[in-house]
């Protein structure tokens, strides 16, 4: 069957999420983009919401299954009250979810119930890498295997909480096939740079990390000592970043059609103009096209359909034109005021264009 | 719960339209286009005779629910039967799906705004022994998406209690074989009070054989060619009292009811034009990509953008756009199924279906270089068949204008 219509377990997530962006996201979004920094009980009351608890199974301590659906529909109505803000409260996700996802049962049992029980803590993942054709696919960091012994040399950027992570999760090339690995608190090889300045995002803190020799063993490989099946986990990136700039989208949408609702024109008001209502048309559409996309795309990956991959890199691929079409027109709508600071859309429009570069960065 | 399986009957009947569309369609598409109103009477014959056995392909999806083997009601999925039927049979040549018998836009028109006698009585034609079309006759010189501009008169002769039409139609899909092929109708839209705008437009059913109505002239086209788009010129044209659509006393006050239906119809009929343009879309990305093939280009699919060729970045562009127009479909009329009200998701779908068709098909020409524009491809027939999808049932501009009103919550007063 065909159904657009969420199960009431998700609409109450979804309802949840929407009101904690309504009250709590958006109010802070402002202040955290100009200081560069989101404040701690914003994230730890984020956290509490329970999108990962409600994906992660009871045996490693959440209370629910993983469902791709579920995380496309919470994951845009977080996004949009605040980016950066679902961005930091979902980053413990980043290192949890690939294992959940691809874990070995050893490392499953050994590191998510502390994650999906405990209070937010900073985790993360290092894939990202300071090249302009990074491609998660064709990752320059090295994993070196020598039997038990690993060798991880590269550098990463765009690392969240890289600074103060409790556990990294790394993804390095062996022979040309991305893999992750578990760094231990405290490897030596390490080295953490100064916090990175971006076009947008800025409240969340991001690091490059350079992995000099990092010695780890093959029990910290993600999935044991064969690895793992890169897709799924990519496909969850693809996933979460479509979400995320659906998020976003829709919260210039609704903003652009407010304001063009109060402002005066030649005596009317300016949606009344063809023009302007044209574009509002035309933004609507592409949401509402790329979000049945994603839908799809993350139904197909929940039912284990082989497609699953490309369809969430058309939503993806297609979700970061939407971004950028639709956050820049929501600038032109309120015109001069849209390039004021005042107005959310301006940054929205800054982060409409980080959607392509995002990869990694988010997942559901 | 949110799904994207397709019921096992539209996977049954997905299955036959394709060796329909594979069989008796594609082998044909050329012809019919190089012999411009040459009517496709095989492929008529042959429809007729399956949608008869098996009942697909009305517009009228059952007003019962089925029940299946424990009594429990079935999730209706007729619109959803027909976007599928329709996306596959213009995959297959979208002029030539345009001739399907079975009533088409006019049996869509009767059933939005008849009464359930209104919909027995005319509708029963189309499953008689021989194949009948249905048209919708809208369209004036004058009046194209400003539709409450027409000036074709309905009067009411009291005495011998007939109506008494006068005007003429043009752009009338299907209009000579409603009338001149088998025992098919025409829904006129006509005014009963020209000073009235909107509030004086109703529709009336004009059967094949009433007097005084005249096919005057089959227009000569970009595309669908196979397709016949008539003028119609009503002089005294007299049918019966009973052929206005809807209940007597309502049809007769001066309200917008008429409107309203009108406007009903396109909120049942512009996902299904969705689909169409999604079926050339599709049948144009499927044989570009094959051409690449063959020309040993692959697309790599999951690679940034910075490291895909210019090809490849348009094939995924594409095939992006091809399926998210397609759920917008899918969405559309998955609503209409479930008696949801869907005018801002009708005209979302229409307009992502024109915009996606014609894109496609115009950039495959281009991508296909000489080899594009030469008739030994179909692509240049795509090319023109597609763009008629954003043009009729309302204009991509059109559905702009309904999806920016809804989205804003205004009248058509408060948007002009």
């Amino acid at each position: 069957m065909y159904s657009f219509e969420p199960t009431e377990e998700q609409k109450m997530l979804v309802d949840t999420v929407a009101r904690f962006a309504r009250s709590n996201l958006r109010p802070a979004s402002h202040d955290a983009d100009e200081e560069g920094q989101l404040p701690l009980n914003l994230i730890k009351k984020g956290w509490e919401l329970g999108v990962l608890q409600a994906s992660t199974p009871e045996t490693y301590g959440g209370f629910g299954e993983h469902s791709a659906v579920t995380g496309v529909l919470a994951a845009e109505e977080m996004a949009w009250g605040d980016l950066a803000g679902s961005l930091a409260i979902m980053s413990p996700g980043l290192f949890a979810i690939p294992i959940l996802l691809a874990g070995s049962e050893e490392q499953k049992l050994e590191y998510l119930p502390s994650i999906v029980e405990g209070d937010w803590s900073p985790c993360c993942a290092a894939i990202i890498e300071p090249k302009f054709d990074y491609d998660p696919n064709g990752l320059s960091t090295i994993a070196e295997i020598d039997g038990d012994r690993i060798i991880i040399t590269g550098e990463k950027s765009y690392v969240p909480f890289a600074n103060e992570a409790k556990s990294m999760l790394v993804f390095a090339s062996v022979k040309g096939q991305s893999q992750g690995f578990i760094i231990p608190n405290g490897t030596p090889g390490l080295q953490i740079s100064e916090r990175q300045k971006l076009l947008g995002i800025n409240a969340l803190p991001l690091y490059t990390v350079k992995f000099n020799d990092v010695n780890i063993t093959s029990a910290n490989r993600l999935g044991g000592v064969k690895g793992h099946n890169f897709s799924p986990i990519l496909t969850s990136y693809w996933l979460a970043t479509a979400a995320m700039a659906l998020g976003v989208s829709k919260a210039a949408l609704e903003y652009a059609i407010e304001y063009a609702k109060e402002r005066d024109v030649f005596g009317m008001k300016v949606a009344q103009k063809q023009s302007v209502a044209f574009m509002l048309a035309e933004m609507a559409t592409e949401v509402e096209s790329i979000r049945v996309l994603t839908w799809e795309a993350a139904w197909m990956l929940d039912t284990g359909k082989e497609d699953a991959y490309k369809e969430a890199y058309l939503a993806y691929t297609g979700a970061s034109d939407m971004a950028m079409m639709v956050t820049d027109r929501a600038v032109q709508i309120l015109g001069g005021h849209g390039y004021i600071r005042e107005h959310p859309v301006e940054k929205w429009m800054r982060e409409g264009r980080c959607f392509s570069m995002l990869t990694g960065m988010t997942i559901i | 719960m949110i799904e994207f399986e397709a019921p096992k009957p539209i996977s049954q009947q997905s299955f036959v339209l394709k060796t329909v569309a594979e069989n008796m369609m594609r082998p044909v598409s050329r012809y019919f286009d190089e012999h411009e109103h040459e009517i496709p009477w095989d492929y008529i014959n042959f429809m007729h005779m399956a949608m008869k056995a098996t009942g697909a392909g009305s517009l009228a999806p059952k007003e019962a629910p089925k029940k299946d083997a424990e009594g429990k009601e079935r999730p209706r999925i007729g619109y959803q039967m027909l976007a599928f039927m329709l996306e596959m049979l213009s995959w297959g040549d979208v002029g030539i799906y345009l001739c399907t018998p079975g009533g088409g836009l006019g049996a869509a028109a009767v059933q939005s705004n008849g009464t359930p006698e209104q919909n027995a009585k005319f509708l029963a034609r189309f499953s008689e022994e021989k194949p009948a079309f249905g048209a919708m006759a809208m369209t004036e010189s004058q009046a194209g998406s400003d539709t409450s501009a027409i000036r074709t008169t309905a009067v009411l002769d009291k005495e011998n209690n007939q109506w008494v039409l006068n005007g003429e139609k043009i752009f009338v899909t299907g209009g000579q074989k409603s009338l001149e092929e088998g025992n098919g109708l025409v829904v006129v839209w006509a005014t009963i009070d020209p000073s009235a705008g909107r509030a004086g437009m109703r529709p009336f059913v004009v059967e094949a054989g009433a007097p005084g109505i005249k096919v005057t002239k089959l227009e000569h086209k970009l595309g669908i060619r196979a397709s016949d788009t008539a003028s119609l010129v009503l002089q005294d044209c007299r049918i019966p009292f009973e052929n206005i659509l809807g209940s007597p006393e309502v049809v007769q006050e001066k309200t917008a009811t008429g409107f309203k239906g009108a406007m009903a119809t396109f909120d049942a009929t512009r996902p299904l034009i969705g689909a169409t343009a999604v079926g050339v879309a599709r049948a144009t990305l499927e044989l570009l990509k094959e051409l690449l093939a063959q020309e040993g280009i692959t697309i790599r699919y999951g690679l940034p953008r910075q490291k895909l060729t210019n090809i490849e970045r348009e094939v995924i562009d594409m095939e992006m756009m091809l399926r998210s127009a397609w759920l917008l479909v899918i969405k559309a009329v998955w609503m209409a199924d479930n008696r949801k009200s869907n005018p801002l998701e009708a005209s979302m779908s229409k307009v992502r279906g024109g915009d996606v068709v014609t894109k496609i098909t115009q950039r495959a020409v281009e991508i296909m270089g000489p080899l594009g524009c030469n008739q030994d491809l179909l692509l240049e027939k795509w090319f023109r068949d597609a763009k008629i999808s954003d043009i009729y049932e309302g204009t991509g501009q059109i559905n702009r204008l309904i999806v920016a009103r809804n989205i804003l919550g205004y009248s058509g007063r408060d948007l002009r």
